[in-house]
């Protein structure tokens, strides 16, 4: 299988304090893999290096085929990122947003045209076409904001918590769009507090104080550990945590 | 028993947002009550009216029997308030910052030391930090301990889990009880629906509108459908079998399972035949009960 990430001892330093603590794994082209850990276990640190904003202290790595030390511009144009926290432009337009983020990526205008008829057809937005995005009720902007996210037909995409704060029904058609894009070959790499959705990944990791404390498929995980939900995994192995976040 | 909050016809817009559209709702004293449901759906706004830094529209609202609008200063007095953005003081270490709240009711961090000691004492360690310097779990730990070291008669805390991993929140939820126990009244909101479980009585809410108010287990009750948890190695295909099938009244994602309810009349035997006319074999179900977000979910479609 093709791999989309390749993570060899990776450590992260900031002074004495050890933020990522030697992670390996290995995220497979077109997969869903779940992200998750304690809050303070790291996350964040590794999917700022993953995505080229942050270097790593040691250790080797892949990302969309390219080396991260020696091709960070290559690997930004390869991926593409949103979270809750930050994914549209509050004060421009749906169009405008799908317009400035084409551009960034160097989508010509045919294509930001057609993508844009494209989005606001699929996402029935039509109703919605001339407000500011920070009208937009939370669900339609977090679908947009996704679909924004692969406008340039990214190797992989990283989605840091997208559902937070989202009602039941909008999660779960987020959930259909993830794995439709999954489906076409988007590798997806997600962070959740919601431990169903744990359930949706292909496999998942889950960090504790710095390291990948479980690696493997929802089912296997559960067998490991003797547990009826990912819930209860993550509960066994989280509550170890020593780190005081 | 005179409730200890008490809500008529509460109405507050934004514009052209209508925030919360006419609520009714009574607290009683003691009660852990939880507002679950997702952004937009008013409960922000709500706290902030019942906390009286808000003014409604229309309607009333009591707590302790004071007005939210003529008692606001009795209110300030006697409830305890944890915005689900941090808003303590900064540049103040986490010691000062307690003492200033404390002092501001005009208390002492003595006197009611016993209610916060468990949570305060994991972040004792880091008592000359500056507030803004601690991490997201920190900051909450604290920000609880400053809406408690009055002793308030209510506590209201505006999403105190959102974000939070699920170690933590299976704390915050223990900690609560114990609150509860000391004859607390307290009003939580979240986004989690796994939650409502935690609390006495929930009010499910969407859009500034009250969907059920009820205990947890009652509204399982009312979830009106046969619900079956189906299984298959292909979870998305069959998800949209199901979804285009014509005996179908629901469909959801539901962890490891889909959530199906069939259209009146039609069973699962039915169901079983049309599937495996389409070619899915693979597939289990099992007859299960709802949870709460199986009957938020119902609720929202009505």
């Amino acid at each position: 299988m093709e791999i989309a990430i390749s993570v060899k001892n990776m450590v992260k330093k900031f002074g004495d304090f050890v933020a990522n603590d030697h992670l390996n794994f290995e995220v497979y082209q077109g997969e869903i893999f779940g992200f998750l850990g304690a809050n303070g276990a790291g996350k964040t640190t590794a999917i700022k290096i993953l995505c080229g904003i942050s270097s790593p202290s040691s250790g080797e790595l892949m990302v969309a085929g390219y080396n991260i030390y020696k091709n960070r511009d290559k690997v930004k144009k390869s991926i593409g990122y949103m979270s809750q926290k930050f994914s549209l432009y509050d004060d421009l337009s749906i169009a405008e947003n799908i317009e400035f983020y084409g551009g960034i990526y160097g989508l010509s205008r045919q294509i930001i045209k057609q993508k844009t008829a494209e989005y606001i057809h699929e996402l029935a937005l039509e109703s919605y076409e001339k407000m500011r995005v920070i009208d937009l009720p939370l669900g339609i902007k977090q679908k947009l904001a996704f679909s924004v996210a692969v406008i340039h037909q990214p190797k992989i995409v990283f989605l840091d918590e997208p559902t937070s704060g989202v009602d039941p029904i909008t999660r779960r058609q987020f959930w259909e769009m993830i794995y439709r894009e999954a489906a076409n070959g988007t590798t997806v790499f997600v962070t959740t507090h919601y431990m169903d959705e744990a359930e949706y990944c292909n496999r998942v990791s889950i960090m504790v104080d710095g390291r990948i404390e479980a690696l493997g498929t929802p089912s296997e995980l559960k067998n490991q550990y003797s547990a009826s939900s990912m819930e209860e995994v993550f509960i066994h192995l989280a509550r170890k945590a020593t780190r005081i976040d | 028993m005179q409730s200890a909050i008490s809500i008529q016809n509460l109405s507050k817009h934004y514009a052209d947002n209508q925030a919360l559209k006419s609520i009714n709702c009574e607290i009683q004293p003691g009660e852990l009550f939880g507002f679950i449901g997702p952004d937009g759906a008013g409960k922000t706004s709500l706290f902030r009216i019942l906390t009286s830094l808000l003014l409604p529209d229309q309607g009333q609202a009591k707590v302790l029997g004071f007005d939210v609008v003529s008692d606001y200063k009795a209110i300030r007095e006697q409830v305890g308030y944890m915005p689900g953005r941090f808003s303590l003081y900064q540049d103040l270490t986490v010691e000062e910052n307690l003492k200033f709240f404390a002092g501001v009711f005009k208390s002492n961090l003595a006197e009611n030391y016993y209610l916060i000691e468990d949570i305060y004492q994991q972040i004792l360690p880091f008592k000359h930090r500056r507030a803004g310097k601690l991490s997201g779990g920190m900051k909450q730990k604290l920000a609880l301990s400053c809406a408690l070291i009055h002793k308030p008669q209510v506590l209201l805390l505006d999403e105190p889990s959102t974000g939070v991993d699920a170690v933590s929140r299976k704390e915050l939820w223990e900690m609560l009880h114990k609150l509860k126990m000391e004859g607390i009244t307290i009003l939580v909101s979240t986004p989690y629906m796994d939650e409502a479980a935690k609390c006495d009585r929930v009010a499910l809410m969407q859009k500034g509108k009250i969907l059920s108010i009820d205990t947890p287990t009652n509204i399982i009750k009312a979830f009106p459908h046969t619900l079956g948890a189906v299984k298959s190695p292909l979870m998305n295909p069959l998800l949209q079998v199901l979804k285009q099938s014509k005996l179908i009244h629901s469909a959801y994602l539901f962890g490891e399972n889909i959530h199906v309810v069939c259209k009146l009349g039609i069973d699962f035997v039915q169901l079983e035949q049309e599937l495996i006319s389409k070619g899915v074999v693979e597939w289990q179900y099992q007859i299960i009960n709802a949870g709460i977000e199986d009957c938020f979910m119902e609720l929202m479609n009505k």
